[in-house]
Parts: structure tokens; sequence; C-alpha cells
């Protein structure tokens, strides 16, 4: 076949191409041909498919992710907000941070283990292209129904994808979460994020400037594998038949991106560049028109230049190609010599493939002949937007009728108990070490709190102890029943765990999973959750600092629950004052902070014992969980609290249950004054924590909170062997710790 | 004077930077070792850290060992120098024929990350003589290749040479034969074990606990008293 030159592209405007296989809509392609004034080479058509794909233009969802940038909160701490490869915050000492949640959805339902695999390595890049060193990671993960036989395909392949990779790259995995529920039988949901640490003065941008400075390929060489990963997998929705999509993920090295890691970090301590990319999805196309794009414009790239491991690769494979740990560098000539003496200490292959140019058009070249010239911001940022259609669905209405509060409800206290041990053993509930034992949360020794912790914590600074927390949640069945409140539950339970562990929440990042764009009922979903996490920010003081949307998260039909997932990260000045979830210490008293009200819409107890969605999810406040965050801050700070965790899903009894088990000690509750047992128990209200405190500070801890107008109720003592509910029943620790911890075990070892 | 101890860098080598500072937090001066380096930079003792050296290829260790500064390493160690290698270094030791037998896949196929119960059997060696002979300690254990294994001859030599320098305890975590988690050479100064001493010498972070310091402050204190 003959090259598709630019000149021989305007030479013969008819010829036909393979646009709508691309994923291109008809409209989209006249648009093409309409900036360019002709039809587009072969590889232009690539580029723009792949750069105009929803998943790297956003096109659906952009009208409503503008309100994170409309609705932002006075905070001083945001040093690069939404745009850049991750957001950076201040996080004092000098130190910023930056951190970012990504999807890597449909290439581990296809592929588990690659999927997973390189859905670490993409956001680890990303991190890295900030300028920071990597210091860990986070996992929110989503499977079918537990015991489903293909969740036995997919999830341990995920789980030893997302170890194998960020094990072999000495990242301490230090939290996240596992929810099985059957809406994603069909699409797991396997979100990843990272934080990495920087000085200020180290922060780097991807932007390509300075006419002469060189551009700089660096990494794996380009292979056939990913090919359409972001325009054929994760933007369209799957359907049962059709052929095998398995080409289409890409293949991980962790010890390439281990020496990426190594190498780049040399790189920037020597300050050698002037604009750094990594590539992820739509690889080289996306990373010279992104690069070209933020800075003044022009570039010319020698695409012959591109090391392969496959030479018989056609120019537009080699820029749609997703090939994994490659980066993408902008470095002024005098510094070019050194930029390659680093990469070959580290083994790591580095190639000059151009140039930035005076010009502000994006050239690319095939042995001399030209077969792109685009301007690039009509690839990477002037994609098309669209206006989807959306509407509240016909069935939400009869959902949120459907109120659980008319569930039955256990009888007396035997049959509370049975309920309990039901609850604590029940997949969603049940202890997740099975599979947080595979993930190394050891490694670079820095690691303050790890799951089972309501906050993984890192310490950044060893003389002073400053030291960042992340959580990070999402509950799709509160979303599905309101996905207004259902997102600022998901944002209101990130940042309690933050603040439990004794962190102050900053910022956020936020991964939004939905299903079709093209339904409006899920359009509709997407708008709420988007409209009720950005209001919800602005109450809470914490700016998003980027994220990712991951759409076409459905199978036929029927899409996921609405799944917006919130990592709050938290910034703590001294690690040595953290608060662990474990009730250690007997004799401490038992504090519940906040209000308990009669909530049980998309509770655990609902779907645990009577297999039910539906009602409304329990009520937001955020000005509550503030001043909640305010006081266990101060009590960590100040040492009057020992351990704390946060009510959610599961209730108190769930939190109890895992903070005795955590620290090996009995708890005995007394059932408050003005509440029923079973109430006291399952009820899901926001706002709510457990905090262990000894008596010497029981007077100046409820004082506190008593100045401070937050609701604290003494609902017992660490004390014994077993979990006792006065008056109720009582659960030895031996009988919880098998219904907690075997049943993972049970359905996947 | 303060002992100087080497920590080898591998390319995919992950815990050199806690084991310089498990180094540095029992009051020896760390030296990071590069390996295409023959040089040891007057060194008294090495640490080969653990990782992924070369992403596990070909064997875990198997590449590591034809490294630059391996050759110097195992002349050194011959000669009496202190050796102790951790994980994947504890591969390379093997895989150099510093230490007999091997390390196979983990029994139940996993990668498994958990704090681990030990038992020091042997507390004469250049790495172990702070603590004592029976003594229980506790150290994160993280691997995937961690099961190890030798012919009977073998293992019933290192036993009646009181060669065993450690024994999982609570559970073997990943089928080694004869629950062997740590062993010596005959001198003394090479050992090879998979659990991480140096995860356990603060307080604050990974277990809590301090039970892997006893192997940095050994070392201090036969190089200062020698």
């Amino acid at each position: 076949m003959s090259l598709d030159t630019v000149k021989h592209a305007a030479e013969t405007p008819d010829t036909g191409q393979p646009w709508k296989e691309l994923g291109l809509k008809e409209d989209e392609y006249a648009r093409i041909r309409e900036i360019l004034g002709r039809r587009p080479t072969g590889a232009e058509l690539a580029m723009y498919s792949v750069m105009w794909s929803e998943h790297c233009s956003y096109k659906s969802s952009k009208v409503h992710l503008k309100q994170f940038g409309e609705k932002v909160p006075a905070n001083d701490a945001m040093l690069v907000g939404i745009g850049e490869n991750a957001g950076v915050v201040d996080v004092g000492q000098g130190y910023a941070v930056t951190f970012k949640v990504e999807s890597h959805n449909h290439p581990s339902y296809i592929e588990p283990y690659q999927g997973a695999a390189t859905g670490v390595g993409g956001i680890v890049r990303d991190i890295l292209a900030m300028g920071a060193r990597p210091v860990a990671v986070v996992d929110p993960l989503r499977f079918g129904a537990a015991d489903h036989p293909d969740t036995r395909r997919v999830l341990p392949g995920v789980v030893a994808g997302i170890g194998g990779y960020g094990n072999c790259l000495g990242l301490p995995n230090i939290g996240g979460e596992v929810v099985f529920d059957e809406c994603y039988q069909g699409n797991p949901l396997v979100n990843a994020g990272c934080i990495g640490v920087m000085k200020h003065e180290d922060i780097h941008l991807a932007k390509a400037s300075g006419p002469g400075n060189k551009v700089i390929l660096y990494g794996a060489r380009t292979g056939g594998d990913g090919i359409g990963g972001v325009s054929v997998l994760a933007s369209e929705t799957f359907e049962s038949t059709g052929p095998a999509k398995r080409p289409a993920v890409q293949v991980g090295d962790p010890f390439q991106e281990k020496l990426l890691i190594e190498c780049t970090l040399e790189i920037f301590k020597e300050k050698l560049v002037a604009g750094i990319q990594d590539l992820g999805g739509a690889g080289l196309s996306c990373a010279t028109s992104e690069l070209a794009s933020a800075g003044s414009g022009g570039m010319r790239v020698e695409l012959d230049t591109v090391p392969l491991r496959d030479s018989s690769l056609s120019p537009e494979e080699i820029l749609m190609s997703e090939s994994q740990e490659r980066m993408c560098a902008i470095v002024e000539p005098q510094h070019v010599d050194r930029f390659l003496e680093i990469c070959e200490k580290w083994d790591v292959i580095a190639t000059v493939i151009g140039e930035v140019t005076e010009g502000s058009q994006l050239e690319i070249f095939w042995h001399g002949e030209q077969i792109v010239d685009v301007p690039p911001r009509s690839v990477a940022h002037e994609g098309p937007t669209y206006h989807r259609p959306f509407a509240r669905p016909s069935c939400q209405d009869a959902l949120q009728a459907d109120d659980a509060g008319k569930l039955a409800r256990p009888a007396d206290g035997a049959e509370l108990r049975e309920q309990v041990l039901k609850l604590v053993a029940s997949p969603n509930q049940a202890s997740k070490s099975w599979i947080t034992d595979q993930y190394d949360r050891f490694v670079q020794g820095n690691t303050v709190l790890a799951m089972p912790e309501d906050a993984g914590m890192v310490r950044i600074d060893e003389e002073s102890n400053l030291g960042v927390a992340m959580a990070t949640d999402g509950n799709g069945r509160y979303a599905k029943l309101d996905p207004y409140t259902g997102a600022q539950l998901a944002l209101a339970e990130s940042y309690r765990n933050v603040a439990a562990s004794g962190a102050r929440p900053l910022a956020i990042s936020d991964c939004l999973n939905f299903g079709s764009p093209e339904d409006p009922d899920v359009m509709w979903q997407f708008a709420e959750a988007t409209r009720g996490l950005a209001d919800g920010c602005l109450e809470l003081g914490t700016p998003v600092t980027g994220g990712n949307v991951s759409l076409y998260n459905q199978t036929g039909e029927t899409a996921i629950h609405p799944t917006p997932v919130v990592a709050v990260l938290g910034v703590i000045d001294d690690v040595t004052r953290r608060t662990p979830v474990a009730f250690a210490k007997e004799g401490q008293l038992l504090y519940l902070l906040g209000d308990t009200h009669e909530e049980f819409g998309g509770s655990a107890w609902s779907e645990v014992i009577h297999r039910h969605l539906g009602g409304m999810p329990p009520k937001v406040d955020l000005s509550r969980e503030k001043l909640l965050g305010e006081i266990l801050i101060s009590a960590s700070r100040d040492g009057m609290i020992d351990a704390a965790h946060d009510l959610s899903d599961g209730g108190l009894i769930q939190a109890v249950t895992e903070s005795c088990l955590r620290g090996g000690k009995g708890a005995r509750l007394v059932v408050p004054d003005g509440l029923d047992a079973f109430t006291f128990l399952f009820s899901e209200s926001a706002g709510r924590a457990v905090v262990s405190v000894p008596r010497s500070e029981e007077l100046r801890f409820t004082d506190m909170c008593g100045a401070r107008a937050l609701p604290v109720t003494r609902i017992g003592v660490v004390d014994g062997e077993e979990i006792e509910v006065q008056g109720e029943f009582s659960i030895a620790l031996g009988e919880l710790r098998t219904a907690h911890e075997g049943t993972l075990k049970g359905l996947f070892a | 004077m303060t002992a100087r101890i080497g920590v080898v860098t591998f390319p995919g080598t992950l815990d050199d930077r806690d084991a310089l500072r498990a180094v540095r937090l029992a009051g020896a001066e760390p030296v990071s070792l590069w390996h295409r380096d023959k040089g040891l930079h007057q060194v008294d003792a090495v640490v080969l850290a653990g990782g992924f050296s070369y992403g596990d290829y070909l064997r875990a260790g198997a590449i590591s060992r034809f490294s630059p500064v391996m050759e110097t390493v195992i002349t050194e160690a011959k000669a009496g120098m202190p050796v102790l290698g951790i994980c994947n270094g504890f591969q390379i030791l093997t895989e150099a024929h510093l230490l007999p037998g091997a390390m196979l896949r983990n029994n139940h196929l996993h990668f498994i990350c958990r704090d681990q119960k030990l038992r020091v059997e042997n507390a004469e060696t250049s790495w172990t003589s702070d603590y004592s002979a029976g003594q229980e300690i506790s150290v994160p254990l993280k691997n995937m290749d961690g099961r190890y294994t030798a012919d009977e001859h073998t293992l019933d030599e290192l036993e009646a040479e009181g060669r065993v320098a450690f024994r999982y305890l609570d559970g073997n975590p990943n089928g080694s034969l004869r629950d062997i988690a740590g062993i010596t050479n005959a001198a003394g100064n090479v050992v090879g074990l998979m659990p991480h001493p140096e995860h356990a010498v603060e307080p604050l972070v990974g277990t809590g606990r301090t039970d892997g310091l006893g192997f940095f402050t050994s070392i201090i204190k036969k190089l200062v008293n020698a």
C-alpha cells in the first residue's frame, strides 16, 4: 500500500476513508475535513479518531465537568489545577503533592491481569510526568456478584495484575475498596490512584515551547499492542457478539516502568526537561498533539525514528499504539547529551524524534514525506462537544418510593445477633485481606497506615514527620437511588475517612464511572452526580484537582449503578499523631459522634438481609461533616483519642467489629436512650464516627465536642473477648473473626 | 570508627532506600553501590536488598548474579566479608552459589505480604549476634517466589551444621521445606532470608515493630569491635 501523504490527500479528495470503523461519527469526519480544508491523511485520521474518542476528548462529559472549574472553593493549597496530567496541591514545608484516580475498566474485563496492571502503570506515569516521585498507590475495585463464576475469572486476574505490576514497581499499595454487585457483572470497575511528592520548584508541565528544543521519546519500544484502546474499548458499549477485542488491550512491563521512574527522577534532578508528557491512552498521537497544543504550537516529528518492537508497523499504527512504559520530553539542545547519558545509565532507550518549530502546525514525516499537517489544538483541545439529552428516569420515583424502612426488622436479640454475623460475613462487609495481602504495603519504608485502616497514610519527610493520607470511596447503591446525594455521600465518606486518620482533607480527585452517555437516563445520573460533587466540594472547601470519566460501562441495555468514586487527599503535620482504627486498650471509652436516624435506603443491611435496593439514601449535611472532621483532627493532634473509625456502609456494628478485630479486644455496648438496638447497630446515617477515648481524656474530649456543638454519646467500653450489646446479645471475637475473615478466602482461594 | 555498609542497587531493586535507612538508623554509614560498578568503595559489609532485579525475568536473581558488582561481592564474601541477602538478595545469593538451595514460586501461587513470625535458630552469625538463639521475632514478609528448596542431603547438612538461621513460626507462608526462612554459610558471614528486617526498624512505619534492627546492630558491633 502506498503512503498516504498530505500531498496525496489533497490530490485525492474522494478517496473513501474508514472513519466509521475508527469510531468517528459522520459529522465529526466532516468537521475534520473542514478544519484541514481537505480530507485527512490516514495518519491524521488515526490521530483525530483516538483524540476525539470519548475517553480522550470528554466530549459527552465536559459540559458537566466544567462546574468543577466554576464552583471552586477558596483554597490556597492548589498549585496546578484540572487539565494537566494530574493536579498538584501545596502540603507545606516546600512540598507539593500530586494525585489522581483513573479508570481501566474495559481492558480489565477483557484481559483482567494486563488490564489492571497497565491501569497501575498509566496512573503512575501521569504522576511521574508532573515531576513527582510516586510514593503510593490505591485501587478502588468493583466486581459482579461474589459467587458468580465470571467473578472468579475477573477478580483473581485483576488482583494479580495490580500486585504483579505495583509490587514490582516498588510502590506501597495503601488503600482502595473492593465492592461486589451484580450490576458490575459484565463491567467490572478497575480504578487506580497514585500519589506523588515533589518540591514546589520541581513541578513539570506538559508543554512544548522554545523553537529548536528537541522532542525525545524514551522508554519501551513501540509495538502493536493497545491500538485503538481508547476509541475501541473505552468509548463503546460491549456487545456479546463481535470480534475479540483482546488485541486492543496493552501489555505491561513493570520492570521497564521502574527503570523509567528512576531514570526520569534523575533527569528531573538535573533540571534537563522543559516539558514532559507520559504516553498513555492514544499514545504518540496524544503526547505530540497535547505537548504542541499546550506550547507554542509548532512541532516537527520524524516518525520513522521511533524505535519499534515490530518493524512492520504502519505510521498510523505507530501513532495509535498504546504500548506502555513510554514518555516524551521536550529538551533544550544543550541538555540532550546529558539526557541521553542518564537514559543509558538506566538501560532506557531514548531517541530524538523531532523538535519544536517556529510555526503553529504539528507536522509529522515518514521517511522524508509529510503525513501529518494539523493545528495541534484542533486535535488535542478542540474536539467535539456534545450536549447529550438527559432526563430523570421514569422508574426513579418508584425506586425512591420503595422505602427500606418498611422492610422486616429483627424481632429480638437472637435475630439481631444472627443478622450481625450475616452482615460482617457478607462479601461487601467481609475482610478484604485475602486481596490486600497480595499487595506490598511496606516498600519504601514510609507506610504509616494501610488497609484496612480508614485511610492510607505515608510519611513524606523523615525529619519533620510530615505526611499525607488518602481514602477512596463510592457507593453505587446510594447513587442509584439519588445520584446527587450519592456523589455527595461518596465525597463525605472519603473526607470523613481522611479526617478519622488524623489528616486534614485538602483536595479531591474523582473517577466517574457511568453507563452510556447516549442513554438520557444515564446522562441524567451523570449530570446529577457531577452537580452534587461540585456543590459538595464547594461547601467542604476541597477543590477537584482532576480525575477521569469512564462512560459506556454497560452491557447491552443495562448500565452499571452510577459510581462516582472520590479520592480525598489530606495532610498531617506529624504522622506520629495518626489515629488507627484498632480498639487496642482495655478500659477505654467508646463514644459515638454525630446523630443516628432511621436511614436504611441503599444500606448494607437492606442488601444482605433483604436483597433490597430502594428508598432514599442517607441525608447529607456537609457542614456537620466539616465539624466532625475538625473534631477528629483536633482530638488526634492533641492526643485525646487512641482510635477512630468512620461509620458508613454496615453502620455502627460493622465499624465496631472491624476495630475490635483489628485491636484484638472486645467491646461492651449500651444502646443509647432514644434509639432502638436495630437502628443503633445498622443505620447508615452520615456524619458519624466512633472513637476510643482514654479515661484521662474523657472530660477534655467531651468538653471539646460540647463547645463545638457536635452530638457525642457514650456507647460503651473496650473490654473482654466478645462484642456484647447489653440486653440483646453477645458474640465472641473468635466467632466474629471466622465469619468476617473467611468469606473471600472461601470464594477465591 | 563507624562501619561502612554498602547496599547494592540493581535495575529493579526496590528496597535499597529502606536498607540504606536501616543501616543509618542502626548507626552505621550507608553507602550506595551500583550494579555496573565493580568497586565496593571501601565498605565493610554489603546488603543485597529486596525487589525484582531485572524484573525477575528468567529466574529471580539469575541475571543480577552476573552483574559486575557481584564479581567483587562473590570474591569478597568468600574471603570473609559479611553479606546479607534479603528476599531478592537471598535469591541472588543462591544463584551466585554463595548459599545452597533455591527459591520456588509460593505453593499457593500468590504474592503474599504479611507480618511474619520467625524463630532465630542461629544467633552466632555476623548478622544475628544481637539476637539470642530461639528468640522469636516478627518482620514483614512479601514475595512471590519465597519457597525455599534444596535436596534432602543439603537440608540435612544445613540442619546438622546449624546453618538454618531462621524458621517460620505460626504457619509456613509458602511451602518452604522444613519451614526454612533463612540460612547462613558455614563461616557465618553470608546470610540470606526471605522476610524483610529492613522494614522493621522503626515503631512508626510498617508493622510498628523494630524486631529487624538487630540484623544491623549485630553487624555494626562485629565490625566496630573487629
